[in-house]
C-alpha cells in the first residue's frame, strides 16, 4: 500500500512539473508574432505522418538513420510497457497484462529485442561522438551544456534499458524459482542470458528486481522533466513542428503586409491602407520572430545536419544554421525567465540580434536553403537569418557599405549594378 | 544579331500580343557574359518560331537581391512597378533566363498582384524538345563529351526543377557525369542571398572555390550553369584553378543553342 502512495505521489509530481513548464514554454512560444499556418490541414497532416513519424528525411544518411530508427521505435514501443508499469504501481499488481498469454510473450519479447537495440545504438552514438568525433558533432555552439547535454541523454537511455533488462531478468529467475506474486509470464530472448549474473536467493532477486522497477519508472519520468532543459524535446515537438512546416517552395519569401500598404500609399495616393498593427520590421529580438520560428528553435535536436552542408560554414566562415537556433532558445529562455522573475514588461537590455547571433554571421548566409532541406523535422533557420538582415536593413540601415551600394543602385538604376536603364537593351545590337 | 529582337512597346504598337514575354534580367542586360546567354535564349525563341518579346527598357530589376538582403521595401518598390508595366501589357507567360528572377516573380509576384505562369528558360528549352521542336543536330557535336551540371539553388531546391535541365542535356548524347553534392543536395556557387554584391565573409576558403574543386573532380569538358550568378563564380572559380583551356562554363541555353548551329 504505501508502495502504491510514493508511486501516485511521484506520478503526480512528475506529471505536474512538467505540464507547469510545458506550459511556460507554450507561453515563452506565444511570444512570437502571429503566423497562420492553419492552411491545408490534409497536406500538413500527411507532412507530419511522412516526415516526423516516417522519418523519411533522416534516411539521406543511412547509418545514423538506422541507429535512431532502433531508438525511435524503441522510444514508441516499449512505452506500451510503460503503461503495464503505470496501473501495476497504481493498483499494486503485478505485470497485469500477463493474462494475454502468447500476445503476452510476444509483447515482452519484443521488448527486450528492441530494449538491446537501443542500448547498441546509444553506444553506438557514445563513440560516434566521443571517440570518432564526427565533425558534425562539433563546432562552436557545441561546447559545454549541449556537449554534456547529448551525452546525458544517451547515458540515461543505456541505464534505462539495462534496468528494464535486469528487472526482466530477475523476474524471469523468480518466475523459475516458484516465488509467490511473480506470474509464470513472457518472453525474455534477451534477459535468460543474464540468469548465471543473478544471484541465486530468492530475497535478493526481489530486491533487485523490484529496485529496477523503481529505477526504470522513476527514470522516466525524471527524463520527462529533463526534455524541456534539454535538446531531447524534439521527440515531443518534432509532431507538431513537422505539422506547421512551410508548404510554399522553399524559395518563396513571406511578403511583409506592413510593408505593402506603405508602398501602396506611396505609389497611389488615393490608397487607403486598411488598419495594421505599427511594429517593427524585422527582428532584433525573439518576441519579433513568429511562432513557428520559436517552436523551431525548441525542436531542434542539434543535429547538426543544416550546418554540415551550409556552404557558409563549410567554407569556414562564422555562419552556423544549428547556432541560429540554438541561440534562439536560449534568448527566448532567457526572456521567459525575465518575465517569470521580473514581469511582463521587463527590458533587459539584450536582444537576439548582436548579443547571440553577430552580424557577420547573418550576412554570410547564401539563402541557398541547404540548411531547410537537410533538416529532418523542417525546421527553418534562413527564416531567422532573413528576418534579422530586414532589421538591419529596415530599421537601423546598417549594412556592409557594398550591400548598401546595390541597394542604392536598384533604387536609382533599377538594377543591382551602376548602368544607365537607357542601356538595359543594348545586348540585342551587339553580335 | 542577324534578326530583331521585338519589345512590348513595339508589338503593342501593331495591335500584336506575343505568345510568352521572355523577362531578361539585369545579369542577362548588363553582365558582357550573360549577354550572350540572353542573345543564344532569343536566337532559341527565334528558330522555333514563338512569337516572344522583350520589355527592354521598361524592364527593371526584380527586387530579388533586394528582398534576399533584407530590404522588402525596395523590393515591394520594385515588384509593384514592374507588375504594373506586366499587368499593363496583359502578360500571361514569363520565361525567365534567370533563377533567381523566375522565382520571385512565380511566386512572389501573386501575392502583390502578379500573376502569370513563369517558367525558367530551362523548363522552355525541355518543352521545345519534348515538343519536338528542338533537337540537337546542324551544330557542334557534344557526343560523348563529359559535362557535369551544377544546379542553381533557386531553381533547384527552391523550386524542385532538377530534370528540366537534365532533359536539355540528355538529348545531346554526351556524357552526363554527376558531382557528389547534386539536385537536392546540390552546393551553391556562393553568389545567392545578395552575396553576388559583397565581398565575403572571414573564412578558409571561397564557396566557388569549394564548388569547382568538386565540379573539376569529375574530370569535366564542360561545367553547364543555368543561372548568370552561378556563370559568374564557377567562370571565375576556373580560371582560378588554371583551367580554361581545359574546361568551358556554358550555360544549357548557349549549349542548346550551339548543339543546334544557332
Amino acid at each position: 500500500m504505501a508502495a502504491q502512495i510514493i508511486f501516485i505521489l511521484l506520478l503526480i509530481a512528475g506529471i505536474g512539473l512538467f505540464s507547469f513548464n510545458a506550459r511556460k514554454v507554450i507561453r515563452n512560444i506565444k511570444l512570437g508574432r502571429p503566423k497562420d499556418r492553419s492552411d491545408q490541414p490534409a497536406k500538413r497532416w500527411g507532412t507530419m505522418l511522412k516526415v516526423a513519424f516516417g522519418q523519411t528525411k533522416m534516411a539521406a544518411r543511412p547509418i545514423p538513420f538506422l541507429l535512431h530508427l532502433v531508438v525511435y521505435l524503441g522510444f514508441v514501443i516499449i512505452n506500451l510497457e510503460v503503461l503495464e508499469i503505470m496501473i501495476d504501481g497504481i493498483f499494486g499488481t503485478h505485470r497485469v497484462f500477463s493474462g494475454l498469454g502468447g500476445l503476452y510473450n510476444f509483447l515482452i519479447g519484443s521488448f527486450e529485442l528492441l530494449a538491446i537495440g537501443v542500448l547498441l545504438a546509444c553506444v553506438v552514438f557514445l563513440i560516434r561522438r566521443n571517440v570518432m568525433k564526427l565533425k558534425r558533432f562539433s563546432g562552436v555552439e557545441m561546447k559545454t551544456w549541449p556537449k554534456s547535454d547529448a551525452n546525458y541523454i544517451l547515458i540515461v537511455e543505456i541505464l534505462l534499458m539495462s534496468a528494464f533488462m535486469i528487472m526482466n531478468g530477475a523476474d524471469y529467475k523468480l518466475q523459475a524459482l516458484g516465488e509467490a506474486h511473480y506470474v509464470t509470464a513472457g518472453a525474455y530472448p534477451i534477459s535468460m542470458w543474464l540468469q548465471g549474473l543473478l544471484p541465486a536467493d530468492a530475497a535478493t532477486l526481489i530486491v533487485i528486481e523490484r529496485a529496477c522497477w523503481w529505477f526504470h519508472i522513476v527514470g522516466i519520468f525524471a527524463f520527462l522533466n529533463y526534455l524541456p532543459y534539454s535538446k531531447h524535446f524534439h521527440i515531443l515537438f518534432a509532431f507538431p513542428n513537422t505539422y506547421f512546416s512551410n508548404l510554399e517552395p522553399k524559395g518563396e519569401f513571406t511578403n511583409m503586409a506592413s510593408v505593402t500598404n506603405e508602398v501602396k500609399a506611396m505609389l497611389d495616393p488615393s490608397f487607403v491602407p486598411a488598419e495594421t498593427a505599427p511594429g517593427k520590421f524585422g527582428a532584433k529580438d525573439v518576441n519579433d520572430l513568429s511562432w513557428v520560428n520559436l517552436m523551431n528553435a525548441y525542436t531542434c535536436t542539434e543535429c547538426g545536419r543544416c550546418t554540415s552542408v551550409c556552404p557558409a560554414n563549410i567554407t569556414g566562415k562564422l555562419l552556423s544554421p544549428r547556432k541560429i537556433m540554438m541561440d534562439t532558445r536560449d534568448r527566448l529562455e532567457e526572456v521567459g525567465k525575465n518575465i517569470d522573475k521580473h514581469g511582463a514588461d521587463h527590458q533587459d537590455g539584450k536582444a537576439l540580434l548582436d548579443d547571440y547571433i553577430t552580424r557577420e554571421e547573418i550576412w554570410a548566409c547564401t539563402s541557398c536553403n541547404a540548411c531547410t532541406e537537410a533538416c529532418p523535422i523542417n525546421i527553418d533557420p534562413l527564416e531567422i537569418i532573413v528576418e534579422l538582415r530586414r532589421y538591419a536593413v529596415m530599421e537601423e540601415s546598417v549594412a556592409p557599405g557594398s550591400i548598401n551600394a546595390m541597394l542604392g543602385n536598384v533604387e536609382n538604376n533599377g538594377a543591382p549594378w551602376k548602368y544607365s536603364p537607357a542601356d538595359r537593351l543594348n545586348w540585342a545590337n551587339q553580335d | 544579331m542577324e534578326f530583331k529582337v521585338p519589345t512590348m512597346a513595339e508589338l503593342m504598337a501593331m495591335g500584336e500580343e506575343p505568345e510568352i514575354l521572355f523577362w531578361v534580367g539585369c545579369a542577362g542586360s548588363y553582365d558582357e557574359r550573360a549577354q550572350k546567354i540572353t542573345r543564344d535564349i532569343c536566337k532559341i525563341l527565334h528558330h522555333v518560331g514563338i512569337k516572344y518579346a522583350v520589355l527592354g527598357t521598361e524592364e527593371s530589376c526584380t527586387g530579388d537581391p533586394a528582398k534576399r538582403a533584407g530590404n522588402e521595401f525596395l523590393f515591394q518598390m520594385q515588384a509593384m512597378t514592374n507588375i504594373e508595366v506586366l499587368n499593363g501589357y496583359n502578360i500571361k507567360k514569363i520565361v525567365t533566363g534567370c533563377p533567381h528572377c523566375f522565382n520571385t516573380i512565380k511566386n512572389e509576384y501573386p501575392g502583390l498582384g502578379g500573376t502569370y505562369e513563369v517558367i525558367h528558360h530551362t523548363q522552355l528549352i525541355q518543352d521545345l524538345i519534348n515538343e519536338g521542336k528542338l533537337k540537337a543536330e546542324g551544330g557542334e557535336s557534344f557526343k560523348g563529351k563529359k559535362i557535369t551540371f551544377h544546379d542553381p539553388c533557386y531553381l533547384g531546391r527552391a523550386n524542385g526543377v532538377y530534370e528540366a535541365p537534365r532533359k536539355a542535356l540528355e538529348v545531346l548524347d554526351a556524357d552526363l557525369v554527376e558531382m557528389k553534392r547534386c539536385k537536392s543536395n546540390g552546393l551553391c556557387c556562393g553568389a545567392g542571398g545578395a552575396q553576388m554584391f559583397k565581398e565575403p565573409e572571414k573564412g578558409t576558403k571561397d564557396v566557388n572555390i569549394e564548388r569547382i574543386e568538386e565540379a573539376l573532380a569529375t574530370q569535366p569538358q564542360v561545367i553547364a550553369a543555368g543561372c548568370p550568378f552561378c556563370m559568374t563564380m564557377l567562370s571565375d572559380g576556373v580560371k582560378l584553378k588554371d583551367k580554361e583551356q581545359e574546361v568551358k562554363v556554358l550555360d544549357i541555353a548557349e549549349i542548346t543553342a550551339r548543339a543546334n548551329g544557332l
